[in-house]
């Protein structure tokens, strides 16, 4: 990325497109729409660089609403769009966003190849568990018995869980956050622009008209510390309303939440997040959890790029070749001249 | 045969060969050696491989018999030929599968070792052909081939694999003894080839020259010479669709001074594209092998966006599949190239086969008003020079351009003038410089030719956003207003209409005017052209146009069409060509010819159909 001393300095206004916003009062787009102007600004990244694109579905309008370069895409083929941008000119900085259904169900594929490959292009995943544009189905994401509109008695398919799904697929970076923490979640988006490879940014979202109460047990009431917990790396896995509660490994490398007092726990006894270990496992169950739900930066190791590897190979690749030029290559092999 | 029995030396204009075998067997390889040789030695060449979908059929059946056929002339050559005066089998299986194929009278080489009762019965025939008659009809060579490449190579210490591959250079050999070829041009391909394998080159030299002394020992009742040709001067090569397609677009990237990117899937028989596009990393080509057809054409389009010259290549399923998104970059109006190598179809219809059946989903298969440019190929070789010009146009346009092939140019080769690079055109694409302007509306459009500018992402001043929802008229923002629609479905609409300015005009070969005119489009230019040609020397006057601009047409067209009585249109598929003249052109009577065989026409069966509409 040209992050040069040039760049001008931005604020979070510089990314407003002036575009009428349209989603509905309350949406939690609205709140991650702010997330992103301001940690875009903060970036140091001249605006002319940033492209961003989407599926279809209610998040998929945010493109519009940002200043930057963007395409709004076809269904579920945000990722097929970002990975086209991203090998084509990896000085862009690739932001795809997209939502349950568009990365996890109609866009699956992309989803976990774009992955696989580890494209430095930054998904944002806006999760409510439903389908709002087209006025509430159930999604990939939707639990287990939930009525919507096309699931009257109640759904009857396992939903997804996109963490697991990602680091299934070979993720080199997961984090987890939620509309309504604007902090965590420009730190967390500051932490994926920072992150070479796809980095998979989950944010819990809430559908007002469609699933309104999806996450009231993290954003309400007076004991909803008590359902999530914030995971930084180096940082010992603690959280509650008042920090009494922790996460420990027990003895068949299953997480755990235990009570630090109880049963002679104390903190020291609680897991370390190791963000960087190459060994998925805990990231896995992390992002699995259902109580507390992780929040945080959960996985981020290093891994080559496919673009880099790419370019790196046409590299080796032109300094082997016999052909400098096309003109060299249609004289190549069998020829003869007729006089 | 008598041993004081002379060999007559016949001079023939047009000779067609076909080698056929397991498709282990290497028939391509050894067919692309011939056509080399002879091509070297100056004569015109056509060839078509025939080759089952499978892989590796089960050994010795009809299914898994692999051909590659060439046709060798001492004037124009336009067609691999109806029917081969010459047929190499190397198995029954192959002599089954192709005998209706073979001219009566012409020659046949087996190798005899394969006539085993078990190989007989697996290629399905009833009892040994070889001793059913066929010697009445046919020129018959049994030659013991496996036994004798065996003993050829018996000191060499070969495993027996490398020796029994090595016999379709045994059979090569008789074939080049028959034509007088000289094998100078094939062994000197061996020592290039094999140069870090010195033992292969010992192998296949041997049985080269043993099988070439051979036919010269048994003495043959009938040799052919076909004499060389007068070829434009120039350096030549031998190229087939595929090949022509993918140098094309590299060609075009270097005269719009664009980098290429290629998103694909792989797909019979377009995949030779891909491939050759990730090998050509050596010249700054990206090739990107996708994870399905969608993500093929919609990284196509995200490459464009930044802009390359981007492009995809497909066929008749994947060009089904891709629908949605070439849609989006009508809608987006970024210019994508398309190739479409078709093939038989319904669904998975015939994997290996040529069809031309893709033209009505090229034109309109998508929602809503789509238009988009088509443009059709008819040789392997001018594979290249569609390419570029599609290339061209969806530059200088900024729109999607579909280019359709087939399975039968794809694979098909001719030898090739190599062109002078310096003298195609330069492709001007409508790429906004950094500060070339204050404002910058996205669909803001060029007077007079409807031609939006391209702001490519990453340039300063520009930021935009596009999308496949209906954009309002030069600012591109999102509106859903009635009259605002109807506006843009006409720009998008007027834009395609406009490039017929740029498009040559449509020319007639034969009679200007007249009683009837052929129409053809796409590969089946050769067996037409034939077909006109040999009925006019019998004295029937008629008139063909080939038509390689499909959308926009021509700006003569209805001026061509008005000039002639009626219009036979030769296509193999049901009609399709038919109805769109038929739809642009009501005033004007038409005919169709059609074949749906996933093989091509013969030159009779198109004279037939010709005469039998004069008649009529």
């Amino acid at each position: 990325m040209e992050t040069t001393k040039n760049t001008p300095k931005y604020t979070f206004k510089d990314f407003h497109s002036g575009q009428q916003v349209r989603w509905c009062p309350g949406c939690g787009d609205i709140g991650i729409l702010r997330a992103v102007q301001i940690a875009f600004a903060k970036m140091g990244i001249p605006k002319e660089k940033f492209v961003v694109v989407s599926g279809i579905g209610c998040s998929s309008r945010f493109p519009y609403y940002m200043a930057t370069y963007g395409i709004h895409g076809i269904h579920g083929r945000a990722g097929a769009l970002a990975s086209g941008i991203k090998i084509a000119n990896p000085e862009l900085s690739v932001w795809q966003i997209t939502g349950d259904g568009d990365a996890l169900a109609i866009g699956g594929n992309h989803f976990i190849h774009e992955i696989r490959r580890n494209i430095d292009v930054n998904i944002l995943l806006f999760n409510n568990e439903i389908y709002g544009l087209t006025k509430g189905q159930y999604s990939p994401t939707t639990p287990k018995g939930f009525k919507t509109k096309s699931s009257p008695y109640g759904t009857i398919e396992n939903p997804f869980n996109p963490g697991e799904l990602a680091i299934g697929s070979g993720a080199t970076f997961f984090a987890r956050t939620i509309f309504s923490n604007m902090n965590l979640s420009i730190e967390i988006i500051l932490e994926a622009e920072k992150h070479k490879g796809t980095s998979v940014v989950e944010f819990l979202q809430t559908c007002v008209i469609f699933n309104k109460n999806a996450y009231n047990h993290l954003i309400k009431g007076p004991n909803k510390e008590d359902n999530y917990i914030i995971v930084r790396h180096g940082e010992p896995m603690i959280f509650g309303k008042n920090k009494d509660k922790g996460l420990i490994l027990d003895k068949n490398s299953n997480i755990k939440v235990v009570k630090i007092g109880e049963n002679g726990i104390t903190e020291k006894d609680l897991l370390i997040h190791n963000a960087t270990d190459p060994n998925p496992s805990i990231h896995y169950q992390l992002a699995a959890l259902k109580s507390p739900v992780v929040f945080g930066v959960i996985r981020k190791v290093k891994k080559e790029t496919y673009e880099e590897a790419l370019y790196k190979q046409m590299e080796e690749v032109k300094k082997a070749s016999k052909f400098n030029s096309l003109e060299e290559l249609l004289n190549s092999g069998n020829t003869w001249s007729v006089k | 045969m008598s041993d004081n029995q002379k060999t007559i030396v016949e001079e023939r204009e047009h000779v067609v060969i076909k080698f056929a075998g397991d498709s282990g067997d290497g028939m391509q390889f050894t067919g692309i050696r011939f056509s080399e040789t002879s091509a070297m030695m100056g004569n015109q060449v056509s060839t078509f491989p025939d080759y089952p979908a499978e892989i590796r059929a089960p050994k010795g059946t009809i299914g898994g018999v692999s051909g590659f056929q060439i046709h060798i002339g001492s004037n124009e050559v336009i067609t691999p030929g109806d029917e081969a005066d010459v047929l190499v089998a190397l198995n029954p299986a192959a002599l089954k599968a192709n005998l209706r194929w073979v001219k009566k009278g012409g020659t046949i080489i087996v190798d005899i070792d394969t006539f085993t009762p078990k190989n007989i019965e697996k290629a399905g025939f009833q009892q040994n052909p070889l001793q059913n008659g066929l010697s009445r009809e046919y020129q018959i060579i049994e030659a013991p081939i496996t036994t004798l490449t065996k003993e050829a190579v018996k000191d060499l210490k070969v495993d027996h694999s490398t020796a029994i591959q090595s016999r379709n250079m045994f059979a090569l050999g008789i074939v080049y003894w028959l034509f007088h070829r000289d094998l100078k041009y094939t062994e000197n391909f061996f020592e290039k080839k094999f140069k870090n394998k010195p033992i292969l080159i010992e192998v296949n030299k041997r049985v080269l020259n043993v099988g070439y002394n051979y036919a010269m020992n048994i003495q043959l009742s009938r040799t052919y010479i076909v004499k060389p040709t007068k070829l434009e001067p120039g350096k030549y090569r031998h190229i087939n669709g595929n090949t022509a397609t993918a140098w094309g677009l590299i060609a075009a990237a270097e005269k719009a001074g664009l980098q290429l990117f290629l998103g694909s899937y792989p797909i019979t028989p377009a995949s030779e594209i891909l491939q050759e596009m990730e090998a050509r990393r050596d010249l700054d080509v990206i090739a990107f092998q996708a994870e399905d057809e969608i993500a093929g054409i919609v990284s196509t389009i995200g490459a464009a966006f930044t802009g390359k010259l981007a492009a995809t290549s497909t066929s008749g399923p994947g060009l089904a599949l891709k629908s949605e998104a070439l849609n989006l970059a009508v809608m987006l109006e970024l210019p994508i190239v398309v190739i479409d190598v078709q093939r038989g179809g319904p669904s998975t219809g015939l994997p290996t086969k040529p069809e031309q059946s893709d033209l009505l989903q090229a034109l309109w298969g998508r929602n809503g008003e789509s238009p988009i440019v088509v443009i059709a190929a008819s040789t392997p070789t001018d594979c290249f020079d569609f390419a570029f010009i599609s290339a061209k146009i969806a530059l200088e346009h900024m729109t999607p351009v579909v280019l359709l092939t087939d399975g039968y140019l794809a694979n098909g080769s001719k030898p090739w003038k190599i062109p002078d690079l310096n003298k195609l055109p330069q492709i001007k694409p409508p790429i906004l410089k950094a500060g070339e302007l204050e404002k910058y509306y996205p669909y803001e459009r060029i007077p007079g030719t409807y031609i939006r500018k391209w702001a490519i992402a990453g340039t300063r001043g520009y930021e935009h956003v596009i999308g496949g929802l209906e954009k309002e008229a030069i600012t591109g923002h999102v509106s859903y207003d009635p009259e605002n629609h109807e506006r843009m479905v006409l720009e998008r609409e007027n834009k395609i209409k406009e490039i017929q300015k740029e498009i040559p005009p449509l020319e007639v070969f034969g009679e200007q005017e007249g009683e009837l005119l052929i129409i053809g489009w796409g590969s089946s230019f050769g067996h037409i052209h034939t077909a006109v040609q040999e009925l006019r020397q019998e004295g029937y006057k008629i008139g063909h146009a080939h038509f390689y601009y499909i959308n926009p047409l021509p700006p003569n067209t209805e001026q061509v069409l008005s000039k002639f009585k009626k219009s036979l249109v030769i296509e193999m598929n049901r009609g399709q060509f038919f109805r769109y003249l038929r739809t642009e052109f009501p005033q004007f009577q038409y005919y169709k010819y059609n074949k749906v065989q996933g093989i091509h026409f013969t030159v009779s069966e198109i004279k037939n159909a010709i005469k039998k509409n004069l008649e009529g």
